[in-house]
């Protein structure tokens, strides 16, 4: 059996329409309107143990409320899902003390106690053995670098330092399964390096179930060999991240060096000049012209250097965004 | 349970954090007791009585000044609006995800937050009741005093479960400021915070007596003042208890129903 299990899992909201102006606003007073607004619209997945899976979506594609599901914050509108093996929303203690929430941007510290003591209150809640206890404690602040943080206020940390306790607190109970939602979020470049580098190091250790989301792909592309992708509440993709690029994208970028002096002059109906630097130029051509194209200027011009490169994967996943949007 | 004890530990420690800050609180609550015995010290000189209703000055300013003491135990500032607070804001979350019990650990939050104040307001209380000895009736009988001590106990229980209930209607009502403050006025008025319930007019005050507020206040108040025999002093304990039943099942139901509209609606 997956460790996660989701069969067209659904949420709908009824929200509040609320027009611009005071008028209005008296209108919505003494009546109000309302939409439904359909956040998750049946979306099935599988997730194995120890497998990391990065998931993601532009604002409001429904992945905070999918995680929202799975830690069981909120029931679903309908459809299922198990996590171990648990109804999340059924909320038992069993299950609750085998996983993790993190949110980027919600802390659970004690803000004006160091965090040795809100540490302290989570042995105490999730029941942990002393010898444990100070054994993952001890590996976790290593692991990150963070051992002489433990008694400072946590009000006078940075906010990657206090990200990096937040991520201690929630795997002190040695949680199997880990959700993140933008762990990273307004982060620094190094401390986004160790959060990654101590996340992909304790998946390979201890063979934690992690999903993740973020709108930084080099989180992605560090942490996940598969990306489930949604937007507007339905799976678009589901699948290895390099999968994405040869699935979605319909170009390659070619970068040729010519020779001095033997530079074709009109590179146009090779494909779109993207750079031009003197005898260096950066075209982007169609996958299917790519070998074609190749062979017909290595074989009639003299070539100093040449690479063949995927879009960057923050384009096509743009791309792929930007397709799923129903058409108006 | 140990993680409550840690729940109890953490919180005086946090207590401690602002101590300039926590000096200024506690000192604070004791200008309102000096201007209020004031004020009754000019009603009655204006009103040119011995009494108002059947209390003298004195006894006036007796009654006020146990009432602090009983609202010491009872009163539980800001419990309704950190309920109505966690609720908007999302910081449920963790109790939902955690095996933690939301209300227990705010009652050990609160028996913390007393326990320190106790600690802290001992001298200054002191202070005042020295000041005001002429007006003091003095000790309540001795075989009164178990009686006295639980109903202070049986106060603080009171007082965290019906500011619980009350803050509880966040789950439904999202914005409840407005609520909240007409409630803290009137519980001011029907604990007998404000004056004596003796005072109300006589099917005002029967209907008031009932009310959970008067346990919370009023009726602890007639004990340490020594106007209670131990029969009647039972009678408190067991209204105490009654309502303590009554307003914890209201708090675990409407916990359950709230959460699941939280989980229904928002999360």
């Amino acid at each position: 059996m997956s460790v996660i299990e989701i069969n067209n899992l659904r949420k709908t909201y009824r929200v509040h329409i609320k027009q611009e102006g005071l008028l209005a606003s008296l209108k919505g007073f003494v009546r109000r309107k309302y939409r439904t607004v359909r956040a998750v619209d049946g979306i099935s997945a599988k997730i194995e143990e120890g497998e990391i899976v990065g998931f993601l979506g532009p604002n409001g594609a429904g992945k905070t409320t999918t995680l929202k599901m799975l830690s069981g914050l909120i029931f679903p509108t309908s459809g299922e899902a198990t996590v171990l093996g648990y109804v999340p929303w059924q909320r038992d203690n069993a299950y609750r003390r085998q996983f993790a929430l993190v949110m980027g941007q919600k802390n659970q510290l004690w803000w004006d106690l160091p965090a040795a003591d809100s540490f302290r209150l989570l042995k105490e809640i999730y029941n942990i053995p002393d010898a444990q206890y100070h054994h993952t404690l001890e590996e976790l602040t290593t692991l990150l670098g963070i051992t002489e943080l433990m008694s400072q206020p946590v009000r006078e940390l940075s906010l990657g330092e206090r990200m990096k306790l937040e991520l201690v607190a929630a795997l002190l109970h040695s949680p199997k399964v880990l959700f993140l939602d933008e762990p990273t979020i307004g982060l620094d470049v190094v401390s986004q390096s160790n959060i990654r580098a101590c996340l992909r190091e304790y998946n390979r250790d201890k063979n934690i179930t992690i999903l993740l989301t973020s709108h930084y792909m080099q989180d992605i592309e560090a942490l996940c060999k598969r990306v489930v992708v949604i937007n507007h509440g339905r799976l678009i993709f589901d699948g290895k991240l390099n999968e994405i690029v040869e699935r979605f994208s319909e170009h390659k970028i070619i970068k040729f060096r010519f020779r001095e002096g033997d530079m074709p002059d009109d590179l146009t109906p090779f494909g779109e000049v993207l750079e031009l630097a003197g005898p260096a130029v950066t075209l982007r051509v169609e996958r299917s012209q790519v070998a074609e194209l190749t062979g017909h200027v290595l074989a009639n011009h003299a070539i100093d250097d040449i690479a063949i490169e995927e879009i960057p994967i923050e384009e096509v996943i743009g791309e792929v965004f930007n397709a799923s949007e129903p058409e108006p | 349970m140990r993680k409550y004890w840690q729940v109890f530990k953490i919180a005086l420690a946090d207590r401690f954090v602002y101590r300039t800050d926590f000096f200024i609180g506690t000192f604070l609550r004791f200008t309102p007791i000096v201007t209020t015995i004031a004020l009754w010290g000019a009603v009655y000189r204006s009103a040119d009585r011995e009494q108002i209703g059947d209390l003298r000055y004195g006894e006036m300013v007796s009654y006020y000044l146990i009432v602090m003491v009983s609202r010491a135990f009872g009163s539980m500032p800001g419990l309704a609006s950190t309920l109505a607070g966690d609720i908007r804001e999302g910081n449920l979350r963790k109790f939902i995800i955690q095996p933690l019990n939301y209300v227990i650990y705010h009652l050990h939050l609160r028996m913390a937050h007393k326990l320190v104040y106790f600690v802290m307001a001992a001298i200054p209380y002191a202070l005042v009741f020295w000041w005001c000895r002429e007006f003091l009736p003095g000790w309540p009988p001795r075989e009164l005093w178990p009686i006295c001590i639980a109903s202070l106990m049986l106060s603080f229980v009171l007082g965290f479960l019906v500011n619980m209930a009350i803050g509880l209607l966040s789950f439904w009502f999202l914005e409840v400021t407005s609520f909240l403050f007409m409630f803290m006025v009137s519980q001011y008025f029907l604990s007998g915070h404000q004056f004596p319930l003796t005072l109300l007019p006589e099917w005002l005050e029967r209907v008031v007596k009932f009310l959970p507020f008067a346990y919370e206040t009023f009726y602890p108040v007639m004990l340490l003042l020594g106007k209670m025999d131990i029969n009647e002093g039972l009678h408190v304990i067991g209204g105490q208890c009654a309502w303590i039943a009554v307003l914890a099942v209201v708090v675990t139901i409407g916990w359950r129903r709230g959460l699941r509209r939280y989980a229904a609606f928002g999360g």
